[in-house]
């Protein structure tokens, strides 16, 4: 028999329930799984073992007394550094919340923890979600199961790393540019990015508010949408949640998609897109025509300006969100300063990675008077074009189809060098950011080299239903398994 | 030269909503330091700022009340500065679409009228307080007031002097103390105003150079700061200098403003939208729900006690001078009695029992409809006018009635003839000298006589008939 670690959640689920087995179980077999297999993945950040087994015993509590123990009954998750928690610190990698330890919850922390959910700990991630490989980490150096010599994405890449590696049965991530479908194609697992509104953002701690959304990342698309089925809904705390019904995810998984219309947007399929990579989406849409979906062209024009309106956005919004950590209230206050002018500069510069710096020395010029115009503005401008690019596609077709990311994992160190050559990571995914779109990032086989590929869905803002149904038919179909992640 | 001062005012003012602009905690910042806060208005990681409608509500019948448009769809952004009574060290304030905009309020300034125009009014947080009393070169931040809902008045250039400036101030508290929008309580905090000051030649086009004077703590203040500006930049300008473009301080014990920053240092607020709340759309329907809430202003309510009630201008400021103060007097007089009658009565001895107990006339024991009853006791004869002094004083303390004190007290009026003659009798064999004098031809003796009368009557005889039958008495 398989170890529980190495089972998805919704079997763990519906066995902790049946009886089959106890929350309390399942929940040892992950710990003994951290213990013996992070030491070479580092995905973990803190691991929360007494917490884990206490919530586990509630669980186990619940269904002795016949009691409902809920949708995610003795599901073991493990959670990203940026999402607040009560339990444990809340750091988002950095040094300047070292030891932090959140006063409130997030909204959807309350929401799993109802559910019956199993809390393991949390998971790396690049500094304040600000990266593509992880290699931002103020904490630690998170690696590829698949490859230990190679970066496992970013910036959720603690949590892809954790789910490749058996460490959770899923986990949390938060996706601003491609922050969870990036990190989910470089370690082989599913990450659903929702649309921007679907999911609570009360207590995920802000990169950039107008892009951020928390989403799972997973052992395969079902999981997906047993997630969602927790995750999404209107919350009275986050003004920007949409309130709108949230359907039951799972029931959208029929393997039925005749007659859908798959849009191939031919600017995603150039020479630019390595010929490896790009053998492996064009077989994925051969998967998905084979059961019945048409596939057209469609064209997304403004797509070539998405990267260097998201590093406006992006940074503009980081400047302003990150200027609260200031050393006065919370969090590291550098010991040598004289007046509080020289408290700010000395504890921002000691304590934010070089890539935060960046960030907010990018976001604070681009909105600086005398170039607010030239650039914020431009960029909001060009923001609503590639809204509407892709709302001109979606009346050609239901879904759109890319690569998730244009290369598999890297080797640490190949891209640090160079920021932008790292931002180029993010080329497929930030565009849905920016159209508040949701997507998908399913695998979709192995490179020669021996690492996952991607291939990404997107579909119409809040038809997270039609996104899994295409991901969950072309996952059963494709004939591909992955197996284990090897971690060596 | 004859020059004209060019003065337009920043009011900031406190909405009186019960919970924060953004979060739910109470707006009493009077409590011990740091107890009405929350992760939200502390600006924690993580956290996400909801809008109260509330504050919507109040900002927009302010709005109204100042003739302002009001944006069918507006927004919030983020102004950008380093501040450590900043949670967020960024304001969530209204820049390029402001809640409310292109208004006036009419006021008068030595019953002249004039109309100053309202450029914009937009809804803001406050910020918390910081104290630097701790001692050993320590500072400390009082977070209650951060996020307490403000509404930043701006005005055109309209205002000439201080005087305009002191109606102007008064006026608009006035009107959002009618409103109930705020408390306008400048010693607490809750209104704020700055001045924009210049001066010109008288005729000019052209504006001078502005200075901007803040932290002022009254309307006096500010008036007499104003005053002290003018004179400043008049002589400056007459001495053959130049006035500096900068924010100035008052300082109200030497009288006079002090630089407080130059304009180099001004900040560069990089606003942009707030990504974390969505627009703020008041449709004509939520706009019109409020509009027909609006009470009748204090300006138009005077002109009609005025006309209605015929009162004088003095008279009918005074009586609308607050909502409560009007509505009592209306009260008293639908209740049927004599309108300048009340108005003498509501603005001479009860305001006087007000002041004396400190007590505001929303929570006074004496109802309209008493004093209205008091009123008309007086002029069908039932008590006298110094009677009703004492009736009066006994219905602020005891709440009853004039009619059950009266009685209670025995204090009807003698009308009766045959029991003031009786008494004039009396008076008039207890004083044979007196009654000498007025018959050797000295008239003033009657005032005594009627004194005395008086007295023993314990002040109940009607004065008009003792003087009557008194004068009969005396020509026998
Ligand atoms: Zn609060």
């Amino acid at each position: 028999m398989t170890a529980w670690h190495e089972k998805t959640a919704h079997e763990i689920r519906n066995a902790v329930r049946a009886r089959h087995v106890s929350a309390a179980e399942v929940a040892e077999s992950y710990l003994n799984r951290i213990a013996a297999v992070d030491p070479k993945v580092d995905s973990y950040t803190q691991v929360w073992a007494d917490f884990a087994r206490a919530q586990a015993a509630r669980v186990d509590e619940k269904i002795a007394r016949g009691e409902d123990a809920g949708r995610l009954a003795g599901v073991p998750i493990g959670i990203k550094e940026v999402i607040c928690t009560k339990q444990g610190h809340t750091t988002c990698s950095s040094r300047i919340l070292e030891g932090y330890q959140s006063p409130h919850d997030a909204t959807i922390i309350r929401k799993l923890e109802a559910e019956g959910a199993v809390f393991l700990g949390k998971l790396n991630m690049d500094e304040f979600a600000m990266g593509s490989s992880t290699e931002n980490s103020a904490i630690k150096t998170t690696r590829n199961p698949w490859n230990l010599r190679c970066v496992p994405g970013g910036s959720s890449g603690g949590s892809a790393a954790a789910v490749a590696a058996d460490l959770c049965a899923f986990s949390l991530g938060s996706d601003t540019g491609g922050s969870i479908r990036q990190p989910a194609c470089l370690c082989g697992c599913v990450g659903i990015k929702p649309t921007y509104g679907r999911v609570s953002r009360y207590g995920l701690v802000a990169f950039a508010s107008s892009l951020d959304q928390i989403g799972p990342l997973t052992k395969d698309v079902e999981d997906a949408a047993l997630a969602l089925n927790v995750l999404c809904g209107k919350d009275a705390m986050d003004a920007t949640s949409a309130n709108l019904p949230v359907p039951d995810f799972t029931q959208a998984l029929t393997g039925d998609i005749r007659g859908l219309r798959i849009g191939m947007p031919v600017e995603c399929f150039t020479e630019s897109l390595g010929a490896e990579m790009r053998e492996k989406v064009l077989s994925a849409i051969e998967v998905l025509k084979g059961q019945g979906a048409e596939v057209v062209e469609v064209s997304l024009p403004t797509l070539d300006y998405a990267l260097a309106v998201y590093y406006i956005i992006c940074t503009a919004e980081a400047s302003a969100n990150l200027a609260r950590f200031d050393g006065v209230r919370y969090g590291f206050r550098h010991p040598a300063a004289g007046d509080v002018r020289e408290m700010y500069v000395k504890t921002k510069t000691a304590a934010f990675g070089p890539e935060v710096r960046r960030r907010i020395m990018l976001g604070t010029y681009v909105l600086s008077s005398g170039y607010y115009d030239a650039y914020y503005l431009k960029a909001q401008k060009v923001r609503r074009l590639i809204k509407e690019d892709f709302d001109r596609a979606f009346t050609k077709c239901d879904i759109i189809v890319t690569p998730t990311s244009p290369t598999p994992a890297f080797e640490f160190g190949a891209k640090t060098a160079d920021p932008l050559e790292m931002y180029l990571s993010d080329i497929y995914t930030i565009s849905t950011n920016l159209a508040t779109l949701p997507g998908i990032s399913v695998p979709c086989g192995l490179c020669a080299s021996g690492l996952p590929a991607g291939v990404q869905f997107m579909a119409k803002p809040f038809d997270e239903a039609t996104l899994l149904r295409v991901a969950h038919c072309y996952e059963k179909n494709s004939g591909i398994t992955l197996g284990k992640a090897p971690i060596a | 030269m004859e020059y004209e001062a060019v003065i337009g005012m920043e009011v900031h003012v406190e909405i009186n909503t019960k919970s924060k602009v953004f979060c739910a905690c109470s707006t009493h910042f009077s409590a011990p330091a740091n107890t009405n806060v929350c992760p939200i208005c502390l600006g924690m990681p993580g956290v996400l700022p909801v809008l109260n409608r509330e504050m919507v509500n109040k900002s927009v019948a302010a709005g109204l009340a100042l003739n302002c448009t009001i944006s069918r769809w507006s927004k919030l952004d983020r102004k950008n500065y380093f501040y450590p009574d900043m949670a967020k060290n960024y304001q969530i304030s209204q820049y390029d679409l402001p809640l409310c905009s292109n208004g006036h309020l009419d006021i008068e300034v030595d019953g002249q009228p004039k109309s100053i125009g309202i450029t914009r009014a937009h809804m803001e947080e406050d910020t918390a307080r910081n104290t630097h009393t701790l001692g050993g070169g320590q500072s400390g931040v009082d977070f209650n007031r951060s996020g307490v809902p403000l509404l930043e008045i701006v005005t055109e250039p309209d205002l000439r002097s201080a005087q305009d400036a002191y109606a102007y101030l008064t006026a608009l508290k006035q009107i959002l103390q009618y409103l109930d929008v705020s408390d306008c309580n400048m010693e607490e905090g809750s209104l704020r105003a700055e001045a924009n000051i210049s001066v010109r030649p008288k005729g000019a086009s052209v504006f001078g150079t502005k200075t901007e004077v803040k932290n002022v703590a009254s309307f006096s203040g500010v008036m007499k700061a104003i005053e002290y500006e003018i004179k400043r930049q008049v002589e400056l300008i007459e001495s053959g200098g130049a006035v500096e473009q900068e924010t100035r301080g008052w300082d109200p014990d030497r009288g006079i403003t002090f630089t407080q920053r130059k304009k180099e240092s001004a900040h560069d607020y990089r606003y942009f939208p707030e990504p974390d709340l969505v627009p703020v759309v008041v449709d004509a329907a939520w706009e019109q729900r409020i509009r027909e809430s609006l009470p009748e202003l204090p300006l138009p309510r005077k002109h009609r006690f005025m006309e209605q009630y015929g009162l004088s201008d003095y008279d009918a400021n005074v009586l609308t001078g607050t909502q409560a103060m009007a509505d009592y007097f209306e009260a008293a007089v639908q209740a049927d009695a004599d309108a300048k009658k009340t108005a003498n009565w509501i603005m001479g001895d009860l305001q006087a029992l007000l002041t004396e107990a400190k007590a505001d006339i929303s929570a006074c024991n004496v109802t309209p409809a008493c004093l209205a009853e008091m009123i008309r006791m007086i002029n069908d004869n039932t008590i006298s006018g110094k009677i009703a002094k004492e009736v009066l004083a006994e219905m602020f303390v005891s709440g009853k009635s004039p009619k059950q004190i009266v009685e209670e007290k025995g204090l009807v009026q003698i009308t009766d003839a045959s029991a003031i003659e009786g008494i004039v009798r009396q008076v008039l064999a207890d004083n044979p000298q007196q009654v000498e004098q007025f018959k050797a031809g000295k008239d003033r003796v009657v005032g005594f006589l009627v004194g005395q009368v008086m007295k023993a009557s314990r002040g109940k005889a009607n004065p008009e008939k003792v003087n009557e039958i008194l004068r009969n008495e005396l020509a026998k």
